[in-house]
């Protein structure tokens, strides 16, 4: 079944003329008709589009023209990321029916490089949330068990990946959004340096943390994409203008030999379940086996690190969330002869929003407001400072640093719908690696002994060093390999039969 | 009956607060590449970015950064060596983003100042207004309010939204408070604004046109008890869309605030919009609640750190002073004091400068401009320099006179018709068949036909009453309609009379 | 301890522009209460000698040429407003100050 192999093996299949883009993409639009009913990854499918970039890209390749390596291979976008005439929602009622009239700098990359767009995938509301449960439009469901969340915000496009409905998807990580899923589902993701790839065109929620970043089933796949989508854009002020750091080439070596690698003390113990522990400490011993020298290192600011996120993040959104007023694009509630434009604002934002974007853009109102900004917003930025400083002085004795992605596996979906903090907890180790805007992976470890279900090993390195978490998690991902004998997902079981 | 203004200046001393807008000269917006022509069909002039769409990113425009600076050097400021663009937040249809992208605690210039003139019956006056800071920003959209009565905002059904104004970028000037002009804050007020906008105009970063709004004046005005220091309540008002509405404008809210003391009552703190049919000022809808800004540094953006050579290269780059300026052409053209200010005030001395530039004599260019011109624009209600004549017509015009091709009454047809449209003056002269009537004879027959209807007057002018002669004169211009050269007639009338 | 108030939340709200019903206003103000309170630690480590950082990166200067690109089409521009007229956005009346 071509939809089972890896997207570097389905590249490999174009080239040799095994198959066509056409055809691998059919195979992944009927997986998706089969499938998604359950899962609910995709918002939306665009069968027409995909197939005709699919054919676009045989032609080329029939032409002899010289492709990307990624030419002809279907992947799923995030419903953050705005494409050209494709309603893009942002799991939001707010915007339902949007078509944007211009592409983001990601979706330009991608069509240049003739990779097949076969629709868009399920998320939290604006890319708020750990679960995916937040979407508008009902939430997505871990193929691993459909009772069960598939993280996020970009729960749709891990779940995706999961369940076989594409190869490679692209996601973004404002405090795990793309880390936090690929460990609940078992497949890898990464959040690269901020400012790695380009922000143009993903509607934002938090400015200063936002990344978007590639989500693959294995280390090389999201290497691939991560090369295709990254690179300096003139229309993202806070990009990086600068070479890409070779990615490819170290998901190729994966070698760790004499390689400092940093164990976050802050980042284990209370609050993680055992079984992601267990994993993770495996993890740690194939890597001292392959020749890494692994230290203990402490991050003594971390802990205030989620505190600082849930100021700076809602008080960004609220200034960003304030555009969608109903006056320009998206839904329009309450328009009627004698009612105002102001009472049509209040009562579209009431409608058009749901209760998580709502509440964190009543706090991030309060931490801005005068006579609290200090008090808050001001301490959350210093304490950003702290933990910047604290992983600087980690990498001074570290090559990467080391944690677990998440405390725990999959929770059932709404077993914390009605309790925000425990739910903000899921982020607790991905989110200081947005704050300090260096660059982040989490890739499966195994399967959690209490649940059966997949947990996350989390990657950390410095700003434009995104490389060395290629190298790492190849090194950790092939040694896991040989361990298992089989990738993780085959062991895939809410899908019952159909997987 | 209102409060004479002697009696307000008599008990009051006004302190004067003045912040201008100028629209910057740019080729494309602040922050995207969309045009800014004045007057483009509506809505042809946005992008994703200035339309604020989702997941849009600002790029500062260089053009810009060089202009505030070079405004900030022209006014004495210093250049602040690291400055940052802030989100100021609050709701309003004609901002795309619901915020705006401007400075707040950290803008790019501060203190300088700016010295003015006023020409008063105790002669020049000289005052020096401090200036706190120049920031940037930009432009908000447009709203067409349709329905009502007026066509104003109250009372309407709905608006009209054009966005072509919206990312236009701004610049803020912004006053110290400037005490001690006594009973001339009126004046100041103007001369500030207008010394300013000439400024603006010399350094090539504007065009502004108060009429167009692209140089806009909001006047802060208080008044205390004279020896008192304690400052009082001040209105703000806007709208102010000319130099001598800003004129009226000062002295209209210093008669307000007077009276609203005298009677016990209390100056409210709030908007006032200015009438320019009436002078006076009304009160914009009071907020029920204070607004809260909640300013934070643009996430979007990052900071300007401009280059020292690059400031030292514009300073040295900067245009002569107007003030300088013009102290030089009033000795090159030996223009007295009062003949200098009426120039300034009526606004043509740049006009008449072209016009001397163009080989015109400056006192008849002078004579032109502020003579027939400015009657002719006085009748219409237009400025001078806004008239369809330009420099090169005038100039034209003295020439011909000089050359005795025009008689000063030839000319002043001639000027009449340039402007209405006749075309240029050589154009009207061959239209119009406007020539002197410089032939001896035919001249000879006029003054006789004068002599023999008017024996009377002839026969003072031969007993020695020359001013007699006035009135032959004025029959032989009659009928040669105008076309002769008065002085020559005279020299023929006195000759043929004896005298 | 940071408290919050029905009316701070109402107040917010109205600064946020979104409605809400008085139980909306209730629930928001004792959830608040606890997130405020979980986040207000950050004070403990905020010292006057830290500086914030507002930016991950110390990027600075970064600008483009004073260069007209092609804007979008006026149908474009307008193709998702919920109501347009005269090639404007269509929007009801603004109760606000006129600008
Ligand atoms: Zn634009």
């Amino acid at each position: 079944m071509i939809i089972k192999r890896n997207a570097a093996d389905m590249a490999a299949a174009l080239a040799n003329g095994e198959t066509t883009s056409v055809a691998l993409t059919q195979a992944h639009l009927d997986r998706i008709a089969e499938v998604d009913k359950d899962v609910h990854a995709f918002l939306y499918v665009d069968t027409e589009g995909a197939l005709a970039q699919a054919a676009l890209a045989d032609q080329k390749r029939a032409a002899g023209k010289k492709l990307s390596p990624l030419a002809g291979i279907p992947l799923a976008l995030k419903d953050v990321m705005v494409q050209k005439g494709i309603p893009t929602t942002c799991g939001s009622k707010m915007l339902e029916g949007w078509r944007p009239p211009y592409d983001s700098t990601v979706v330009s990359k991608l069509r240049a490089a003739d990779v097949v767009i076969l629709g868009k995938t399920n998320m939290d509301e604006f890319a708020m949330g750990s679960s995916t449960e937040n979407s508008a439009y009902g939430p997505t469901h871990n193929p691993w068990d459909l009772s069960r969340i598939p993280g996020g915000s970009g729960g749709g496009s891990s779940a995706s990946l999961a369940a076989f409905e594409a190869p490679l998807a692209i996601g973004t990580d404002t405090g795990g959004s793309i880390r936090q899923p690929a460990a609940v589902t078992g497949t890898v993701g990464v959040k690269p340096t901020y400012g790695g790839v380009s922000r143009y065109g993903l509607v934002a929620f938090s400015s200063s943390l936002d990344q978007a970043g590639p989500c693959g089933r294995t280390v090389l796949d999201t290497a691939l994409l991560h090369e295709t989508i990254a690179g300096h854009d003139p229309k993202d002020s806070t990009s990086i203008n600068a070479t890409v750091p070779a990615i490819v080439i170290a998901a190729k070596n994966g070698n760790v030999k004499g390689l400092k690698i940093g164990v976050i003390k802050e980042l284990q113990g209370e609050g993680y379940q055992a079984g992601v522990l267990n994993r993770f400490n495996e993890s740690l011993e194939l890597l001292a086996g392959l020749g890494a020298e692994i230290i203990e290192v402490s991050c003594s600011y971390f802990e205030y690190a989620l505190a600082a996120y849930y100021l700076i993040a809602p008080s960004e959104c609220s200034s960003n969330l304030a555009r969608f007023d109903a006056m320009r694009y998206g839904i329009r509630v309450g328009d009627k002869s004698g009612v105002s434009a102001e009472e049509v604002m209040n009562l579209t934002r009431e409608v058009g929003f749901g209760r998580e974007v709502k509440r964190r853009i009543i706090l991030g109102t309060y931490a801005l407001s005068s006579g609290y900004y200090d008090a808050y917003y001001g301490s959350a930025q210093k304490v950003r400072t702290l933990i910047k400083q604290d992983f600087d002085n980690a990498f001074t004795k570290t090559d990467v640093l080391v944690s677990p992605t998440a405390p725990t596996t999959a929770f059932k979906i709404g077993e914390k719908a009605d309790d925000p903090i425990a739910m903000y907890l899921n982020d607790i180790a991905t989110i200081p690696v947005n704050m300090a805007g260096i660059c982040g992976m989490s890739l499966p470890s195994g399967l959690a002994d209490e649940d059966n279900l997949p947990a996350g090993f989390q990657i950390m390195a410095p700003a434009m060093k995104d490389d060395r978490l290629y190298n790492v998690g190849a090194a950790l991902e092939s040694a896991l390999l040989s361990k298992w004998g089989a990738p993780i997902l085959s062991h895939v079981s809410g899908l019952g039969a159909r997987a | 009956m209102s409060l004479k203004y002697e009696d307000v200046i008599a008990k009051y001393e006004p302190v004067l607060g003045l912040e201008v807008h100028v629209e910057l000269g740019t080729a494309s917006k602040m922050f995207c590449g969309c045009n800014t022509i004045f007057g483009a069909e509506p809505n042809t002039q946005t992008c994703p970015v200035c339309l604020g769409l989702p997941g849009a990113l600002p790029v500062v425009n260089e053009k810009a950064i060089e202009y505030t600076i070079m405004i900030g050097l022209a006014l004495n400021c210093s250049i602040a060596p690291f400055s940052r663009f802030a989100r100021k937040n609050y709701f309003y249809p004609d901002m795309p983003k619901n915020f705006q992208t401007s400075q707040y605690d950290e803008p790019i210039c501060v203190n300088g100042f700016l010295d003015v003139e006023i020409d008063s019956n105790e002669g020049i006056k000289k005052f020096r207004v401090e200036v706190e800071r120049v920031h940037m920003e930009e432009d908000t959209g447009k709203s067409l309010h349709v329905g009502g009565a007026t066509g104003r905002i109250h009372g309407a059904d709905y608006s009209l939204l054009d966005y072509n104004r919206a990312g236009i970028p701004l610049v803020e000037i912004v006053t110290k408070i400037v005490p001690g002009t006594g009973k001339y804050a009126p004046e100041v007020a103007r001369a500030y604004v207008a010394e300013l906008r000439d400024i603006l105009r010399s350094l090539n970063v504007s065009d502004v046109k108060m009429e167009q709004g692209s140089l806009r004046c909001d006047a802060n005005v208080s008044l205390r008890l004279i020896g008192s220091d304690v400052l009082g309540t001040r209105s703000e008002t806007k709208n102010v869309n000319s130099l001598r509405s800003v004129e009226r404008a000062v002295r209209g809210e210093m008669i307000r605030h007077a009276e609203l003391l005298n009677k016990g009552e209390r100056v409210v703190q709030e908007t006032r919009h200015f009438q320019e049919d009436t002078g006076l000022t009304r009160s914009g809808r009071s907020k029920e609640q204070a607004e809260d800004y909640r300013y934070f540094p643009e996430p979007d953006l990052v900071p300007i750190v401009p280059d020292a050579t690059w400031i030292e290269t514009m300073r040295a780059a900067l245009p002569e002073k107007p003030s300088i300026h013009r102290k030089r052409l009033q000795e090159a053209w030996a223009v007295p004091d009062k003949e200098m200010a009426s120039m300034i005030n009526a606004d043509v001395l740049e006009i008449v400068e072209a016009t001397v530039i163009l080989g015109a004599d400056p006192t008849k260019a002078r004579g032109w401009w502020l003579g027939e011109i400015a009657r002719i624009a006085n009748e219409k209600e237009v400025a001078a320099t806004d008239l369809p004549i330009t420099p090169k017509d005038v100039a034209e015009i003295v020439a011909l006179v000089a050359t005795g091709d025009l008689t000063d009454k030839l000319a002043r047809q001639v000027i009449e018709a340039v402007i209405a449209g006749e075309g240029r003056p050589s154009e009207v002269i061959e239209k119009r068949g406007i020539k002197v009537v410089s032939d001896d004879g035919a001249l000879m027959a006029a003054i006789k036909k004068a002599i023999s209807t008017q024996p009377d007057v002839a026969e003072k002018v031969r007993g020695g009453n020359v001013p007699a002669a006035g009135a032959l004169i004025g029959a032989v211009m009659k009928e040669t309609k105008g076309q002769a050269d008065a002085a020559k007639v005279r020299e023929l009338l006195l000759k043929h009379l004896g005298q | 301890m940071a408290g919050i108030s029905r009316d701070d939340v109402a107040n917010l709200a109205r600064l946020a522009r979104i409605d809400m019903t008085p139980a909306e206003l209730d629930h928001l103000a004792s959830e608040l209460g606890v997130i405020l309170n979980a986040v207000a630690r950050v004070q403990e480590v905020a010292g006057q000698n830290v500086p914030p950082t507002s930016h991950p990166l110390p990027l600075q200067n970064v600008y483009r040429k004073d260069e007209v690109v092609p804007s979008l089409t006026p149908e474009a521009a307008l193709s998702a407003a919920p109501a347009s007229e005269a090639q404007r956005f269509k929007v009801p009346k603004i109760l606000g100050e006129e600008a």
